[in-house]
């Protein structure tokens, strides 16, 4: 039966300026099925899915959608055969209201706006997904994780029956990812497609239907998820065997390096936290707990009302990031692309810029010859692939660019480096070598302060965990007693 | 790469252009004036470049130079023979246009206002405290040194023109070699990721707008080679220089352009002038035709001017 397909993509093929990022490939999403699309970052995922709902041309290939077949597809076009996408990064208008953002292509009947039936359709539409919140917010004043249902919202009250989710989960709370896959299954009931594209594999187990692998622009497998298993779709993902994820680590936990005392701010309050030479301490927290703020606090990003900093014994008066830094304390911020990176500067000069120092001949005056030394050690030392330091940051993949961020902080030798989700959106392989490095440091003796919301992650690397709900510590975990359920257990009952 | 070196291609179009349209054009003698006239033009926009470099814009270096070149003359009036008198005229009119800058830099950098409205405000009150300084009469600047600066030249190079080749030489060593060109460059592409590198950004920011109302002390005495102090000098020289940076190439949301081709800009408004006056078109239609050339050569480049 052809007409159970919601999507029959055949031999898509896609170059970008003579780069093949597609070589023919072949995707069947069926309706009522939740079909995970995994793969490293520029394996072609999200070319194939962006093909599929119009924002980029096929160089060849066939595609039907709901039985249409499809020559051109523009957004437009897609959109009206009922293709709904919700990309990583927003496209919300912060200053209008949630109501507004959700129907902004048709607010009104002739251009003008019934607000009363506005907003009683976006509360429907709001509630339907399982998350009620009031739909006269500005869309700026409310939490990433409502963002991305907005979206969400977006995309399903234009009709959608095909529904594309480019990690969708990446910004959420386990809470609100059981909501979101709930209203994912309800969904899935009513005959909906869903495309669900990401890294996280416990998450793929445990929703989708169906698996699509790809790796450079070609499927490398397929099928019912219940054929698979983790390492088997690693694997094919990776086109070799992952050792361990995980690697053990070789480090001896010495003096304490920092310390928190009951420290204070506009959301959080009296956190104590104590960090030694080579150990990695993990916060875990959800989105909106407090737990960036902490740490940004701790650097001089943010400021904080009470409370002390110690370093190495000694009491600190940090008030801005260069404070942080002339205290030995690195920060890779949560946000690459928005807090870490310049964008549109080269690779080495994102990586030397936290020490000019280290490329200046004379004060102020930089050497171009040791700067492109520099980002050449620094590049080789942590495996960025690139073939020029001199190429544009933005050329490389989210693992790689992460890689940059944290380049930029071994150039300094920090004694504490904190890190925000530094896995976040990060392929496998890469996060693999990311958790190398962070071993490597704490070797060193430097102490390390990761904060995440992945459990696998916290329980994977760290020694001990400190976890934080609405601005307070709940508890803390040492290494024999970090397991899901026991970090579950304070969180949970911090709501008590 | 082409896009890159455009407007150095438009300049040479013009150049030949200009040629063959009229042969009073390329004269020795005409080239110079052209660069004479152009000079204080120059340096305002290489300050106007690090400032739009930031994200930021600097409307008041018009009236910034308007009041150093009224100053200065009004310092020197009394001892207008005394080549001593030059250098603490000449740095007091310097501290007063970086103590200028400091506060608007100040009020951008630290208390987070728009840089448009600032600059706005300080456009407006720099050129009422240039009226007041000269009671709204010209203020006569005879000073040897002065005028020697301003009337002579070395191998027939004005020395006006050595000093703005000398500043731009400075600024494209600046942005090219130093810590310094690199983080303001930086700050206009992304505020918070320098900032989160442990960069006092605040600081740069701040810094720009000091440099910026240098150059207009240099403008302001480089436009007072008719020998007068005139608070009436350098009108809409804010507009020039923006025309300039922006036909060069430069991105006012920050993090782009280039001196030499903010260079490029600035001969190409005033080749594109001064080509006109030779051919005895109207002022009128000069503006005019000087508006659509603006447009044009920022449509060539593929990019209204931002991002």
């Amino acid at each position: 039966m052809a007409d159970e397909y919601r999507v029959q993509m055949r031999g898509i093929r896609k170059s970008f300026s003579g780069v093949k990022a597609l070589k023919g490939v072949d995707f069947l999403l069926r309706s009522g099925e939740i079909h995970a699309l995994v793969g490293e970052n520029g394996a072609g995922k999200s070319t194939l899915m962006k093909i599929l709902s119009g924002a980029h041309s096929m160089d060849e290939g066939e595609i039907i959608i709901n039985g249409t077949r499809v020559i051109a597809a523009t957004p437009r076009r897609s959109k009206d055969l009922g293709v709904g996408i919700v990309y990583q990064e927003f496209e919300l208008a912060d200053d209008l209201t949630i109501a507004e953002n959700i129907f902004i292509d048709r607010l009104g009947v002739h251009g003008i706006v019934r607000w009363r039936r506005l907003y009683a359709q976006a509360e429907k539409v709001m509630h339907s997904l399982g998350f009620d919140i009031d739909v006269r917010n500005r869309v700026g004043d409310i939490s990433v994780a409502y963002k991305q249902v907005v979206e969400i919202a977006k995309a399903l009250s234009a009709n959608a029956n095909i529904l594309i989710l480019d990690e969708p989960t990446a910004v959420l709370t386990p809470n609100e990812t059981e909501k979101l896959f709930a209203s994912m299954r309800s969904l899935r009931e009513a005959g909906v497609g869903i495309v669900y594209i990401s890294h996280r594999m416990d998450e793929v187990f445990a929703i989708c239907d169906a698996v699509t692998v790809m790796r450079d622009g070609e499927i490398t497998g397929g099928g019912a998820l219940a054929d698979f298993d983790v390492d088997g779709m690693v694997e094919l993902m990776i086109g070799r065997k992952l050792s361990t994820m995980y690697p053990p680590r070789h480090a001896t936990v010495g003096d304490e390096i920092l310390r928190l005392d009951n420290l204070s701010g506009e959301v959080f309050s009296g956190i104590d936290l104590s960090l030694r030479r080579g150990e990695i301490l993990g916060i875990f927290g959800l989105v909106g707990s407090g737990r960036t703020e902490i740490v940004r606090a701790v650097f001089g990003g943010d400021g904080f009302r009470s409370g002390t900093v110690y370093v190495d014994g000694r009491e600190t008066h940090i008030r801005s990031p260069s404070q942080g830094r002339g205290h030995g304390i690195a920060l890779i911020p949560e946000n690459r692309k928005e807090q870490g990176l310049i964008l549109d500067m080269p690779i080495r000069q994102n990586m030397t810029m936290t020490n000019m120092r280290a490329v200046a001949v004379v004060p102020g005056i930089i050497s171009r010859n040791r700067e492109d030394r520099l980002a050449g050690e620094l590049a080789r030392r942590l495996s960025v692939k690139t073939a020029d330091t001199r190429n544009p940051v933005n050329s490389l993949s989210g693992g790689n660019q992460q890689k940059v961020v944290i380049a930029k902080w071994l150039n300094t030798d920090s004694k504490i480096v904190i890190m925000d989700e530094p896995t976040r959106g990060v392929d496998v392989g890469a996060k693999a070598e990311i958790y190398a490095i962070m071993n490597e440091l704490a070797a060193r003796g430097v102490g390390i302060l990761m904060i995440s919301s992945e459990l696998n992650e916290i329980i994977g690397m760290c020694d001990r965990v400190a976890v934080i709900d609405k601005g307070r510590k709940r508890g803390e975990l040492g290494r024999n007693e970090l397991t899901e359920k026991g970090i579950m257990k304070l969180v949970v009952g911090g709501h008590n | 790469m082409l896009r890159e070196s455009l407007p150095v291609a438009v300049l040479v179009i013009l150049v030949i252009a200009s040629s063959f349209l009229n042969r009073n054009f390329p004269t020795v003698q005409n080239i110079f004036n052209l660069l004479r006239q152009n000079s204080g033009t120059i340096v305002v926009s290489l300050g106007m470049l690090l400032v739009i470099l930031t994200g930021g814009i600097d409307l008041s270096v018009g009236s910034v130079a308007a009041f150093s070149s009224v100053l200065f003359a009004t310092l020197l009036d009394n001892r207008q023979n005394d080549a001593m008198a030059l250098a603490p005229a000449f740095c007091l009119t310097l501290l007063c246009s970086l103590g200028f800058g400091a506060v608007v830099g100040y009020l951008v950098a630290y208390r987070r206002m728009a840089p448009f409205v600032v600059t706005l405000a300080s456009m407006t009150a720099a050129r009422g405290g240039a009226y007041m300084i000269s009671h709204a009469k010209t203020i006569p600047l005879a000073n040897e040194l002065v005028n020697t600066f301003n009337k002579g030249a070395m191998y027939r190079v004005p020395f006006s023109v050595i000093l703005a080749f000398l500043v731009f030489v400075l600024f494209a060593l600046t942005l090219h070699y130093t810590v310094y060109g690199r983080f303001v460059q930086a700050i206009g592409s992304n505020e918070t990721a320098v900032r989160l590198s442990g960069i006092r950004t605040s600081l740069y920011v701040m810094s720009v707008y000091m440099v910026s109302a240098a150059m207009c002390t240099l403008a302001g005495i480089i436009e007072s080679r008719t020998g007068v102090g005139d608070a009436r000098v350098c009108q809409g020289l804010e507009l020039d220089a923006i025309a300039a940076c922006v036909i060069g190439g430069a991105s006012l949301t920050g993090g782009r352009g280039t001196v030499i081709n903010t260079l490029m800009g600035v001969l190409i408004l005033g080749l594109i002038g001064n080509i006109m006056v030779l051919m005895r078109v109207p002022p009128y239609p000069q503006q005019v035709i000087k508006g659509v050339i603006i447009i044009v050569a920022v449509l060539l480049q593929g990019r209204g001017g931002s991002k």
